[in-house]
């Protein structure tokens, strides 16, 4: 019995890496040959379904997501840690929410961005309607990442800086904020991973044309979103697998970026 | 005196930033139910949630989401049926088994396996496992079967990371306790370990849950879309999600209020399964 036991609970896990391996090298294998300097032209076109302009698309929307999501996020989480009682109604009810929103699936997200933005205050698709969208998606994100941080710095710190003389935003700027930054990038390069993947929350409210966006009011598409409606098209398989394979550097990037830069906070803080 | 205002006013800024989050929530459900509630009243709840066709171009139109409803039931329970057993098992061996070395390689790798786009895996199911559930039981090959290893895989990283967590956070006593007793290492884990570590190990699979009745863009390349009563797990079928995404691009009228009302179906189920989610999660932290 233990034995069995055991190589049950062995099996399983090598099973998960293998999955894991298993799609990753295929993705691979399949992808990379078909990466081709005319997949990274400035113009896509129905026979070169070029991936530049998706690229140019989910740099520009990952950006301004960010710009837009991080500060509430960073803000929320300073109130939230900084100054409420943490036993106050309000603060319950922050925290009930972002639990709420990290739990909406992101079609969700997307229908109410399209009746919201899109047709009710008039965006149209655009690159505006699938930032405000996104900005809501990943606030939840942030806002735990960097409460998680905020709560890890020790209360000596504050004090010694309110002995000092210095206010609380003098303190949380100058004091707790530097100390925390690091695990703050770490929770943004997360949202980061989570704007990239993103296709249902998308679809309706950025749209899909295959263009670089030229403004705020203009719709695009996004590497995912290419990926997805070259694969609905199923003419353009190796193209695809290409653009797999760009999706999954991305992420690997990212992710290692994200480990890299919360295990140098770890150093610190310790 | 002017630094004090200049309190005042970031305090101000913190605060409204704070009130982001609740005001989302509020406009997503206004809007959502706005869209939805005045099409379920008219129709009628019952011939909504209980209508077992859905053919929204027929005349009048008839818009019946129990087909989508046991889809989204059905693949969830495919999913779990996948991915819990080997979630739960790789999340004991990464806590209690793994040595050192192995386990700075599985940590990462579950933790790409979390980062890779839907997409992306719904594209690698639809060219490699699509075929292979083709030849074995033949029709298309996309049928429950596919959707729920899909699903089965894509929740793996959720189930694993909560359970392992869950599992290390065990007191060393209990596991200590059961070997001084004579049990053997396996035996402790299961009978003494993984029993301690019950709600949080629930509470990993509430979350896969979650994911697995949100996911959209996977499951449509993979689950034939046929929005009929699912017929057998080697049948196409459509789910509430991908109902809402199959139609909306060319959906107009009393349809477009149909999908957007099968979104207020979704989102009350997501918001059910969240709500047990906090309650098993409250009990697991005591």
């Amino acid at each position: 019995m233990n034995k069995f036991i055991n190589i049950a609970i062995k099996l399983a896990a090598l099973l998960t890496f293998s999955i894991f391996f298993f799609i990753v090298s295929y993705i691979f294998i399949k992808g990379v040959p078909n990466l081709s300097f005319k997949l990274f032209s400035l113009e896509y076109t129905s026979e070169n379904v070029s991936l530049l302009p998706s690229i140019i698309n989910t740099v520009l929307i990952i950006v301004l997501t960010l710009l837009v999501a991080t500060p509430i996020g960073v803000f929320t989480s300073f109130y939230l840690v900084e100054y409420a009682n943490r036993r106050s109604k309000l603060v319950s009810l922050i925290r009930i929410t972002t639990q709420t929103l990290a739990a909406i699936p992101s079609i969700v997200y997307g229908l109410f961005g399209m009746l919201f933005f899109v047709i009710d205050l008039g965006f149209k698709y655009s690159l505006l309607a699938g930032t405000l969208t996104l900005s809501i998606m990943i606030l939840p994100i942030i806002i735990n990442t960097t409460e998680e941080a905020l709560l890890s710095v020790a209360n000596n710190l504050r004090e010694a800086s309110f002995a000092l003389g210095a206010g609380k935003v003098r303190t949380i700027f100058k004091v707790i904020f530097p100390i925390c930054i690091n695990s703050i990038l770490a929770g943004v390069i997360l949202s980061i991973g989570r704007i990239v993947g993103e296709t249902a929350a998308l679809i309706f409210t950025l749209g899909t044309v295959p263009k670089i966006v030229t403004g705020l009011f203009s719709s695009g598409r996004t590497l995912a979103l290419h990926m997805y409606l070259l694969s609905t098209e199923a003419v353009h398989v190796e193209q695809s697998y290409a653009t797999g394979v760009v999706l999954l550097i991305v992420i690997f990037m990212i992710n290692s970026l994200s480990t890299y830069i919360s295990k140098r906070f770890g150093r610190l803080g310790r | 005196m002017k630094g004090k205002r200049f309190e005042k006013f970031m305090k101000g800024i913190f605060i409204l930033s704070s009130l982001v989050s609740i005001v989302s929530i509020v406009l997503i459900c206004v809007f959502i139910f706005k869209g939805g509630i005045p099409f379920i009243k008219e129709y009628g709840l019952k011939n909504f949630l209980f209508g077992r066709e859905w053919k929204p171009s027929n005349s009048p139109p008839i818009y019946g989401i129990l087909p989508m409803i046991l889809g989204s039931f059905y693949v969830t329970i495919g999913a779990v049926l996948v991915g819990v057993p080997i979630g739960v098992m790789t999340a004991t061996y990464m806590s209690y088994f793994s040595g050192k070395r192995i386990y700075s390689i599985l940590k990462p790798s579950i933790n790409l396996m979390a980062g890779i786009p839907s997409i992306v895996y719904g594209f690698f199911f639809l060219t490699v496992v699509v075929p292979i559930v083709r030849d074995v039981f033949g029709g298309t090959g996309m049928n429950f079967i596919t959707a729920s290893i899909l699903l089965g895989v894509m929740i793996l990283p959720t189930i694993i990371g909560i359970s392992e967590s869950a599992l290390k956070a065990v007191p060393k006593e209990y596991y200590e306790g059961s070997i001084a007793l004579g049990a053997s290492h396996e035996s402790s884990i299961i009978k003494v370990v993984i029993p301690a570590a019950k709600s949080g190990i629930m509470a990993s699979i509430i979350l896969g849950v979650g994911r697995a009745i949100g996911e959209t863009m996977a499951l449509i390349l993979v689950a034939g879309n046929q929005a009929r009563m699912p017929k057998g797990i080697t049948k196409g079928f459509r789910s509430l999600t991908t109902n809402i995404v199959m139609d909306m691009s060319y959906a107009s009228g009393t349809h477009r209020e149909a999908l957007i009302a099968t979104a207020v179906v979704l989102f009350i189920f997501i918001l059910i399964i969240n709500g047990i989610f906090s309650i098993v999660k409250r009990r697991s932290l005591r």
